[in-house]
């Protein structure tokens, strides 16, 4: 039941979004280029034929290239949580044997943090099959685009992981070795698991990047959504394509935005709780 | 090592031998050359004033910190001269309980008292219940196995933290301060189970501010100052005649706090 103070409140931010969204739209339809903007970005057929495509003029439906996206986006989740993660246990170990292995990763953290995303596109989708290996050289651009995504992703989620792997404290450690288990049993079992759960967070924030990022791998040739929708733009001259491609990232990336603004609520309200006692 | 089996005679066997112990952190000299011995079923209670090396020394018995020099014989086997030594086999037959608990906050109590049993010692999981439960009901916590750390009281936790070393079966006990983050009013819960394993015969080593708790429970008491053994002795004599002035001075001032 709602009680006055808060029925008050309901009508006030009810109010003041209709005034809200009243003066955006004002301000859009009596722009004086509002009608041409409307037609050119809004225009209905337009948006339903780039949407479903159209095979005798060869224009691709965006709603069957963002099945690419999603695709690039599910492979190229799990390999960067894979590797990020070996990534960051290497750069995190200790030992002189080690050594080698640390520098590489340190390396590689820092070219592949260091260099866009684009280039790195550009240079593994034409460089590899440039190669002439015979099985590598010969994958089609969005194998090529989710291999680029995975390098350079791995290098800020393995910065991620390590970050979350700090913030379990020494202490932890201590009480594992002390039980006799090995340094790789007290990893596996006590820390990493306290780790993960610290890093759920940034980390749900990373790939929500990484659902819109797997659009620039429209630029080597893969048919996304969003190269779908500059493919259709080009042939009728009309941006609406822009727009439906637009939505359909959004209807991706805002379930996983709210779910990551869920998970920070708990995980906030656990650690409230834990407080208390 | 190998590991030495468990119900070997153990009567009048040493069961800790330190002799000639140095430990520094940096530019700080903690420990000093200490020497020790600990028999089989003898309860040793290390007192002085913070920052004397006790909780040092404990940690360098289970070989949590290296060593600077000296050596550490455990039922006469020297631990710390072996650089191929599979310290993690040492640890398993030492226990040692830390002034901060330092429970897994992600597991309940049961798989906290489990996990090294199942994964350093491969006990079957469910012979692991049956001892981590028997473990529980003995001090007075088979109606917490479900909850999490953060569930429980100070002294529920450092009573489950002695559990989870016990589960291990440890050949020896140390003991890091255990009730010094306690309420007051929980100390004693705590203080009980340190008497019942004692009584059960087990050989502990305890650095603690407790002299009370000290004086009843010790088979020898030994006061540290500066990184050495300045007495060692047993607690009637080292509490009413201490021999050392240093021990006297020390003494004194607890007394003045009304501590003793």
């Amino acid at each position: 039941m709602l009680g006055s103070g808060d029925r008050r409140a309901t009508v006030i931010s009810t109010v003041s979004t209709l005034v809200f969204v009243g003066a955006l739209a004002a301000v859009f339809f009596l722009a004086p280029g509002s009608s041409s903007v409307r037609h050119d970005f809004f225009s209905g057929t337009n948006m339903w034929r780039s949407l479903v495509g159209d095979n005798r003029k060869g224009l691709p439906s965006i709603g069957t290239a963002i099945v690419l996206n999603i695709k690039m986006f599910l492979a190229a989740e799990v390999l960067i949580l894979i590797l990020a993660l070996v990534i960051a246990l290497v750069r995190q170990s200790s030992g002189p044997v080690m050594f080698p292995l640390r520098v590489v990763a340190t390396i590689y953290v820092d070219v592949f943090r260091g260099v866009p995303l684009l280039l790195v596109i550009y240079m593994i989708g034409f460089g590899i099959p440039a190669l002439s290996l015979h099985f590598l050289s010969s994958q089609s651009p969005a194998v090529y685009g989710t291999a680029a995504l995975v390098l350079s992703y791995s290098a800020y989620v393995s910065e991620v992981y390590r970050a979350g792997l700090n913030s379990v404290h020494r202490s932890q450690t201590m009480a594992a070795r002390s039980l006799g288990l090995s340094g790789w049993t007290a990893m596996r079992y006590v820390i990493l698991p306290q780790a993960v759960r610290n890093i759920i967070p940034p980390l749900l924030n990373d790939f929500i990047s990484l659902q819109k990022d797997t659009a620039l791998v429209g630029v080597i040739g893969a048919i996304e959504a969003s190269q779908a929708a500059v493919i259709n733009a080009d042939s009728t001259f009309n941006y609406s394509s822009y727009v439906v491609a637009a939505i359909l990232f959004l209807i991706l990336t805002i379930p996983l935005a709210r779910f990551t603004d869920h998970v920070i609520r708990r995980d906030r309200q656990r650690r409230l709780a834990g407080a208390l006692v | 090592m190998s590991e030495p089996s468990r119900d070997a005679d153990r009567s009048g066997v040493e069961a800790i031998r330190v002799e000639g112990l140095h430990k520094s952190f940096g530019a700080v000299e903690v420990l000093r050359g200490v020497d020790l011995a600990v028999g089989s079923d003898e309860v040793i209670c290390l007192i002085g004033a913070s920052g004397s090396g006790k909780s040092t020394l404990l940690r360098c018995i289970n070989l949590l910190e290296p060593l600077d020099a000296g050596r550490v014989v455990l039922f006469g086997e020297d631990i710390s001269s072996d650089p191929g030594l599979d310290q993690n086999l040492v640890r398993r037959q030492i226990g040692i309980v830390f002034q901060s608990f330092n429970l897994f906050p992600h597991m309940d109590v049961l798989e906290n008292v489990t996990l090294a049993p199942t994964k350093a010692l491969r006990v079957p999981r469910p012979q692991a219940l049956e001892e981590a439960r028997a473990l529980l009901t003995r001090f007075g916590l088979s109606d917490k196995e479900h909850d999490y750390p953060d569930r429980l009281s100070g002294g529920q936790q450092q009573r489950v933290a002695i559990v989870r070393a016990l589960a291990m079966r440890p050949r020896i006990m140390l003991l890091d301060e255990v009730t010094s983050a306690l309420d007051p009013e929980l100390v004693a819960e705590v203080l009980d189970v340190i008497r019942e394993l004692a009584a059960s015969g087990m050989t502990m080593v305890i650095a603690t501010h407790e002299m009370g708790f000290a004086r009843d429970i010790a088979s020898r008491v030994c006061f540290l100052e500066d990184g050495l053994i300045v007495e060692d002795a047993p607690p009637a004599q080292l509490f009413s005649q201490p021999k050392d002035e240093r021990t006297q001075r020390f003494l004194r001032r607890i007394i003045d706090a009304g501590r003793l």
